[in-house]
């Protein structure tokens, strides 16, 4: 019986960090073994030592981070300890690893033909031969026209693209072992499960190894055989996907997966558990269970007992205690709201918008970034945008608040039409229509305190000054769950879901209205951003405000969301009842958003591949803008006559020229109906136009 | 999450300090920043007390002519029969008042302008822009004693002509840090909050740019003394009967014809270039730890 040796074989892995003199731990312990065309996944949230872990088996950790215990095997040879000619060995043949932002991963000023033949070259190729070999190893990663591609720069490629050339030169030396780091978490969800399908389809052609890290759950039920879950650098749990999904056995695991809106949950039916507390900072010394401080199910035993590896099946491992009771972890957060969350549609809308239309210009160019966009919202409400990136959506939730001025349409407020310009609203107007941002670091002025960014917001918005200002202020941090002690920190300071809670107080300081919400919890864990949604509902539903809340994450917008709009290139293309929007009939645009979207469930929808990427705002395609990439185009009609947004049924509007009869009709019978998806349609730069039958 | 929740530990409130120290604590590591400020300290105390510490009255001209080095006159005697020595401790006085107060005169109009170009853009960007660049095609000193015969020397005009040519390269490095800064969502936020322009530039705006202007005003400071020098040097800086290093330079630098009285020269030359030097150690070692 001579089993080959293991793809990778981590037995007890140390790893520290030394930081101001001393020494702190990241990785505690950790033994993973994946086997040979094995995908296995690592997740955990920022600060867990998932990268650490990737950075340890590549012999690539930071200059101050070092191996103190255990062992690293890569098909059977020690690793730790390489250097020299013996580490380019390992790196360049056996292990190859792909980052988040494929943008930094490319060297901009090398053309993309001579960076991916370097690889080739590195073993002993002519210039000539490894160019050749390039070029096809592009078209393994099915980039059309991969000639072409070799003789640009990456700034003329796309997100999805580049992650694809980097893909491509990942697996141009067929590796044992190829660790993916967050691969697709800066893509949209589209292009997004365009590259887990391309990944997927390789991995079964290559019968290569994967390591995959990533926070997302829904990524790794798509894409994933087993599973460790990280927390403060120990894997406290580790089996089969579903295993771990379906039947968690630590605390940990069983909170992650709470927070997830998942499965259509929406604000009305309670709130989201969350995770108490914070991760254990580095400098702590943790010598019991690492969870037990955040876990509600902690007993004596975990604070001074560190907790075996219980094996739970012969695949299936926790580390706690108490494993057998783990998924009665008595909630976080209580599930009743107190309040109803009633939205009243009869009076006057609150927010009135008509023929929105934005276009820049840009050297010479026409950008339509918004075109005739009209929707309405009531006190109360939530008005959830979804769209790839390009669609728009920014550019509408800028032109409401009055940060760019549209070229065409009106904005009402309680039927009143404001200004087109910011600089141009009265100060009540100003007040009511807020924004809280996706990136709190960006949204906070670094150098000053949380004290005083919040005084001066209730200066400004609130008419609130002397004495009577600290009052309100405390007030105003409490109600966002902003602890005291934080008002003397400076936004570095603060994690970024406290960083988030301030950018609300701030938006909330004078009883708006309307609080645009940016994509306020995508750079946010899962837990912190169960937190902070349930922070939302929670104002919502005391105060009545209104919400315009955009994402890419479709689970968080139909979570929190009584209407959802969907807009392609500038328009508006469905726009209804969350629930009605979700489960359809949908705009096809719509269907193949949903399809792209791996969930913790699982299965349910069949992928529908849109063809290409976005067409670019400057010229927008004829006829229906979705045509080109649409998988129901009707052929002639839809490429030379837009479709009108009509009412296709009650509060449901819809631009396409399919009746929603036969739209319900084709989607109740899969989508396989009319375009069957081609395992792989190549994708290009450009978007090739959709066959039509 | 919820604050029932045990707060982390009291360690991330003294952050704040932390981080500040910590900058303080890589300049104090940082050789280059280090010798640079010891030279600096060292030529600012002697423009404070040096006519006080000096062996001799730097302005005495009593004393025999061009001496050779000695222990009672250390660096020799000059033509007029002074003393060396005490003169290049005194000689950092003038230059040392004329040269910051340029600088600073060309930083604070420099960091207005680059605000409000940087923020507005436009027109005004445009044209601010192309002045800029002609400001720039012409030589500091040409400019300089072109407008000091005009307008006649006077110390302040020295210092205004100096700082106004500064104003315009200021204002460039500045603009190019708030192009990036307004950008970013706080400048938006702050809008929204019905922010004036003149509050969101300099409340908002200013101290995020704050590094790049620090580095930038040092290496104008070396600029500037560089400059002062040089004007001296032509007769349209300092004027006698000041100990000045460039004065001294003018007074007695035809006499190295004869090549034996090189001390007369030598001394105020190298005191001269330790400053410009020191300045430009103290800046990039400001550059370096700053701009991270």
């Amino acid at each position: 019986m001579t089993e080959p040796a293991p793809t990778l074989e981590i037995r007890n892995l140390d790893v520290v960090y030394r930081v101001r003199g001393r020494d702190r731990k990241i990785l505690r312990e950790v033994s993973l073994t994946i086997s040979r065309g094995e995908t296995y996944g690592l997740v955990g949230e920022s600060g867990c030592g998932k990268s650490t872990a990737a950075l340890a088996v590549v012999g690539y950790l930071a200059s101050n981070g070092r191996i103190t215990a255990g062992s690293i095997r890569v098909a059977g040879q020690d690793v730790v300890g390489l250097s020299g000619g013996a580490l380019r060995h390992l790196r360049a043949n056996d292990v190859s690893m792909v980052y988040q932002n494929p943008g930094e991963a490319l060297n901009p000023s090398i053309r993309i033909g001579d960076q991916v033949a370097e690889v080739f070259r590195i073993r002993g190729a002519e210039r000539p031969q490894a160019l050749e070999q390039a070029e096809k190893a592009l078209a393994r990663v099915q980039i059309a026209d991969p000639g072409s591609v070799l003789g640009r720069y990456p700034h003329q490629l796309s997100g999805g693209m580049q992650q694809r050339v980097v893909i491509a030169m990942a697996l141009a030396k067929d590796p044992a072992l190829l660790i993916l780091d967050e691969p697709t978490t800066s893509l949209d969800a589209t292009v997004e499960a365009e590259v887990l399908d391309l990944i997927q389809q390789l991995r079964s052609e290559f019968h290569t190894s994967v390591l995959f890290i990533t926070h997302n759950l829904g990524v790794i039920a798509k894409m994933c055989e087993r599973v460790g879950v990280l927390y403060a650098g120990r894997l406290v749990e580790e089996g089969p996907v579903k295993t771990i999904l379906n039947d968690p056995r630590h605390p940990y695991t069983v909170g992650l997966l709470r927070c997830v809106p998942r499965g259509g949950t929406r604000k009305d039916r309670g709130r989201l558990d969350t995770i108490p507390g914070f991760l254990p900072s580095i400098d702590q010394e943790l010598r019991a269970c690492v969870f037990a401080d955040r876990c509600g199910l902690a007993q004596e035993v975990c604070r001074t007992d560190e907790p075996p590896l219980y094996r739970i099946t012969a695949d299936h491992a926790s580390r706690c205690h108490f494993h057998e009771q783990a998924q009665e972890l008595p909630r976080a957060t209580p599930e009743e709201l107190g309040q109803p969350l009633a939205v009243d549609r009869s009076g006057t809308p609150l927010l009135q918008v008509d023929d929105l239309t934005k276009v820049f210009e840009q050297q010479g160019r026409h950008i339509h970034a918004l075109e005739g966009v009209s929707a309405a919202l009531w006190p109360g409400e939530t008005l959830g945008l979804v769209g790839e990136s390009g669609s728009g959506k920014t550019t509408f939730a800028r032109a409401l608040l009055g940060l760019v001025a549209p070229s065409r349409g009106t904005v009402q407020l309680d039927g009143r039409s404001l200004p087109p310009r910011l600089s141009l609203r009265t100060q009540q107007d100003v007040r009511v229509l807020q924004i809280v941002f996706q990136n709190p670091d960006s949204a906070l002025n670094r150098r000053h305190t949380v004290r005083r960014i919040l005084r001066r917001s209730l200066k400004k918005l609130a008419s609130i000054a002397g004495g009577a200002l600290e009052a309100r202020l405390l007030k105003l941090a409490s109600s966002v769950r902003l602890a005291e002690r934080y008002l003397t920190a400076r936004p570095k300071q603060l994690s970024g879901g406290l960083k988030q809670r301030v950018a609300i107080a701030r938006a909330f300081a004078g009883e708006p209205r309307l609080v645009v919400c940016d994509e306020p919890t995508s750079a946010l864990d899962v837990s912190v951003q169960a937190a902070i949604l349930n922070l939302l509902v929670e104002l919502q539903a005391q105060r009545r405000v209104a919400y315009i809340f955009i994402s890419h994450d479709l689970g968080v917008v139909r979570y929190i969301s009584d209407r959802i709009a969907v807009l392609y290139l500038g328009r508006l293309m469905e726009l209804g009842p969350a629930a009605v929007v979700f489960d359809g009939p949908h705009h096809p645009y719509t269907e193949a958003l949903l399809s792209a979207v791996p969930t913790i469930d699982g299965g349910g929808r069949a992928r529908i591949k849109l063809a290409g990427e976005i067409p670019s705002a400057a010229a927008p395609p004829s006829g229906c803008v979705f045509h080109t990439r649409c998988h129901r185009n009707l052929g002639e009609i839809c490429e030379n006559e837009e479709p009108p947004l009509v009412e296709v049924e009650d509060s449901h509007l819809m631009r396409c020229h399919i009746p929603i009869e036969e739209l319900r009709k084709l989607q109740r019978k899969g989508s396989t109906a009319m375009a069957p998806p081609t395992p792989s349609p190549p994708t290009s730069a450009a978007p090739l136009p959709a066959s039509s039958s | 999450m919820s604050t029932a929740v045990p707060a982390p530990p009291a360690v991330e409130l003294s952050q704040a300090s932390i981080a500040r120290r910590e900058t303080l604590g890589q300049l104090a590591r940082s050789k280059t920043f280090i010798t640079g400020a010891i030279i600096i300290a060292f030529w600012v105390f002697c423009a404070i007390f040096g006519t006080k510490i000096a062996p001799h009255d730097p302005l005495d001209q009593s004393f025999p002519q061009l001496l050779g080095l000695s222990r009672t006159y250390p660096f020799g005697t000059d033509q007029l029969g002074r003393d060396v020595f005490s003169r290049v401790l005194a000689g950092a006085h003038d230059i040392l008042i004329i040269a910051p107060l340029a600088t600073l005169l060309g930083i604070v109009g420099g960091t207005i302008i680059g605000l409000v170009t940087g923020y507005f853009r436009g027109v005004v960007d445009d044209v601010v822009s192309r002045v800029v660049d002609a400001v720039l095609a012409l030589p500091l000193i040409v400019i300089a004693v072109t407008v000091l015969v005009g307008l006649g020397h006077s110390t302040l005009t020295v210092i205004v002509v100096i700082g106004l040519v500064f104003t315009p390269i200021v204002s460039r490095t500045v603009r190019a840090a708030v192009l990036a800064e307004r950008q970013l969502d706080y400048v938006a936020a702050s809008k929204l909050l019905g922010e004036r322009a003149p509050y969101v530039m300099f409340v908002e705006i200013l101290p995020n740019v704050m590094a790049p202007i620090v580095v930038e005003a040092t290496v104008r400071l070396g600029y500037a003394i560089f400059a002062v020098a040089g004007l001296t040097f032509l007769g349209f800086g300092v004027q006698p009967p000041s100990p000045d290093w460039a004065l001294q330079i003018a007074d007695n630098y035809t006499l190295l014809n004869a090549g034996t009285y090189w001390w007369t020269v030598l001394f105020p030359a190298l005191a001269i270039i330790s400053l410009v030097v020191a300045v430009n150690l103290v800046a990039d070692g400001l550059a370096r730890v700053l701009s991270r």
